[in-house]
């Protein structure tokens, strides 16, 4: 059964939505930090990798799934507040290249340390591999995963909105993106923020480790590493100074590239990275602030 | 010349590496070759983004575009259909020697990167990072599975070996040579100006738009050299020319300072030095009657914490992006603010 338009099976469908969730998850984690810190977090993509083999090690001592998931969340928000604090703090005052650059350092630096470590060949995640079977509604065979992944997505971006607008920290966290130096000089206490911030893109992280460890369990040193490029670009590509514009642009990234992953046949779908960064491009030409930003952005003068 | 020695500096530490080269057995030879066509690689990206102080992870794509035309057009003709299967007809029909090859390298590498840089030179800061990191993962995306233009994903096997100490060493003495003319002209002081002062320099009537793409563009053209002379050392397949290549050569500016000419030298040639230590030690070396075996792997974990540290703690790298100077008081004109990276 087929959406007559495009030639693309629910399945397809159903899977690109979830595909766009899980980016869009991502996407508000980079984004967050960003917000605060003003630093791109290209390791970000390390965080879910070190979750997935957290993961692995726990489905490999035969520890029930709950007990994994609970592992993963350890040790990606042990690892952000490491991350935090060992280099994200020493580099606050540089510029926003310098972060960059660094951060593409750590990326690095952690890949090499779990290859050093688990080697290259990879160990599987299994401990939520029922969670990847078909369940059939309508007469049609979604995945179960998909379906779980678009609705922790949505629980994730609603339970944040909430945070973000409901409580004090929240409203802390939003003035600090809009203008850090003022917040501070009335009384946002600028650690409690970035700190606020860091564990809720852990967090983040460690749930998006869980669900792409159930679409693909096996778990290499480069896990992630394509998916955050991606997302990066789709990022930038929403517009990366406010939350919803990134969120929406990673949707979007995630979304675009299950339908032609999924429709176009593989002598093509294997220039799908090309469409994509090309698109990307095409785009911060026509709008360099992002898709769904309004308003120009001036230069900085300092 | 006011102070040669800015060129010198450099100049004769690349050939200081060749002699030392050449001194050693064939085996250690090896990374010193290996380390000259780095020395041309981060000059390469030197000329971008230490003159202009935009990051480019994109650079690395010129050099691949410069390996395979290098590369394809310098295989022998009766080699070609066994390597290259699916070469379209007309690269099927072309082979060039050594020099023209290098030559086409760089004309190819040069090209790519003013149509590249046409568009993107409007970008600066973290959409330019962006923007730059997706032509890296076009061209490696293309490459890869564009079986017309090249061998795809296996190894480029069969290209002419010629690239031994000298070459190479010549190679990085010309890429030093432009770099440093690029650097004293007055476009190179206008590309620096619009790094220090964006606004100022705006203000002054120096296009900032047109000052990047000429830097770009002289840089691509850099690459794509280097890129000739890396598959000419060995043969590469697409991977060599990704990811890990732009990680190293980051590392090497970023360490030796991306603000001067010398530390992009310094840099290529301090972490060559200890990466290709690292390397021979992971098979095991004996120094000074200790014996040292490191796991497989560790040369990356020991570049990273190095550059991280010294992002951290130095982050205009070891020269402090200065040039080498006989006199000790720097003239006033560079006493400007450090750059950013």
């Amino acid at each position: 059964m087929t959406v007559a338009i495009l030639n693309v099976s629910w399945q397809t469908l159903a899977d690109a939505l979830a595909l766009g969730g899980v980016y869009a998850l991502m996407a508000v984690g980079i984004g967050l930090v960003f917000g605060v810190l003003r630093l791109v977090n290209f390791a970000y993509g390390q965080l879910i990798m070190a979750g997935a083999y957290a993961l692995a090690f726990a489905s490999q001592w035969n520890w029930p799934g709950w007990a994994g998931i609970v592992l993963c969340f350890a040790v990606v928000l042990a690892l952000s507040v490491a991350m935090d604090r060992l280099v994200f703090r020493p580099l606050r005052t540089q510029s926003p290249s310098v972060m960059l650059v660094a951060t593409f350092a750590i990326a690095f630096l952690l890949q090499s340390i779990a290859l050093l470590a688990f080697g290259p060949l990879g160990k599987i995640a299994t401990s939520l591999a029922p969670l990847n079977r078909p369940v059939t509604i309508g007469g049609v065979d979604i995945r179960k995963i998909a379906i779980v992944a678009v609705l922790v997505a949505a629980g994730c971006l609603l339970l944040l909105q909430l945070l973000l607008t409901r409580t004090s920290v929240g409203l802390h966290m939003r003035a600090a993106s809009m203008d850090f130096d003022t917040a501070r000089l009335l009384g946002v206490r600028a650690n409690r923020v970035i700190g606020g911030a860091v564990l809720i893109s852990g967090a983040l992280a460690a749930v998006v480790a869980v669900m792409l460890t159930v679409q693909n369990p096996l778990v290499t040193p480069d896990f992630a590493l394509y998916d955050t490029i991606v997302v990066l670009a789709g990022v930038v590509l929403g517009g990366l100074t406010r939350p919803i514009p990134a969120t929406l642009g990673g949707f979007s990234i995630g979304f675009a590239s299950g339908i032609l992953g999924g429709a176009l046949p593989t002598n093509q779908s294997q220039y799908l990275p090309t469409f994509l960064f090309a698109a990307v491009i095409l785009v911060l030409l026509v709008r360099p602030n992002g898709l769904f930003t309004r308003g120009g952005g001036q230069l900085e003068r300092v | 010349m006011r102070r040669p020695e800015e060129l010198l500096a450099p100049a004769l530490l690349v050939l200081g590496a060749a002699l030392l080269g050449l001194a050693a057995s064939v085996s250690t030879q090896a990374y010193f070759v290996d380390t000259l066509v780095k020395v041309s690689i981060v000059v390469a990206l030197y000329v971008f983004i230490g003159n202009s102080g935009v990051v480019s992870f994109g650079q690395i794509s010129f050099v691949a575009v410069g390996a395979w035309t290098a590369g394809v057009l310098s295989v022998p003709s009766s080699e070609k259909p066994a390597i290259m299967p699916n070469l379209a007809h007309f690269l099927r029909q072309t082979t060039v020697g050594n020099v023209p090859s290098l030559a086409l390298a760089a004309l190819a590498g040069l090209v790519f990167a003013l149509l590249v840089g046409l568009p993107l030179m409007r970008l600066s800061g973290l959409s330019a990072g962006i923007a730059t990191f997706a032509v890296l993962a076009i061209t490696n995306n293309l490459l890869r599975y564009y079986e017309k233009i090249g061998p795809g994903l296996n190894a480029f096997s069969s290209v002419p070996e010629t690239t031994g100490i000298w070459q190479a060493a010549i190679g990085a003495l010309v890429a030093v040579a432009l770099a440093f003319g690029y650097q004293r002209s007055r476009y190179g002081r206008m590309l620096r100006a619009t790094r220090e002062d964006r606004p100022a320099a705006s203000a002054a009537g120096i296009s900032v738009y047109r000052q990047r793409l000429l830097a770009f563009t002289l840089s691509g053209a850099i690459a794509g050299f280097a890129g000739g002379l890396y598959i000419h050392l060995l043969p590469l397949n697409i991977d060599a020319f990704y990811l890990d290549l732009t990680f190293i050569t980051l590392a090497m500016l970023v360490i030796g300072g991306s603000g001067s000419l010398l530390g992009a030298v310094v840099g290529a040639l301090a972490v060559s030095g200890l990466d290709s230590f690292l390397a021979a030690a992971e098979n095991g070396v004996d120094v000074l009657g200790w014996h040292i075996d490191l796991p497989a792997g560790t040369r990356l974990i020991v570049v990273g914490v190095l550059m991280t540290l010294v992002l951290i703690l130095r982050p205009s790298g070891i020269t402090g992006g200065r040039e080498f100077s006989l006199t000790r008081r720097r003239p006033p004109e560079t006493t400007a603010a450090e750059p950013a990276a």
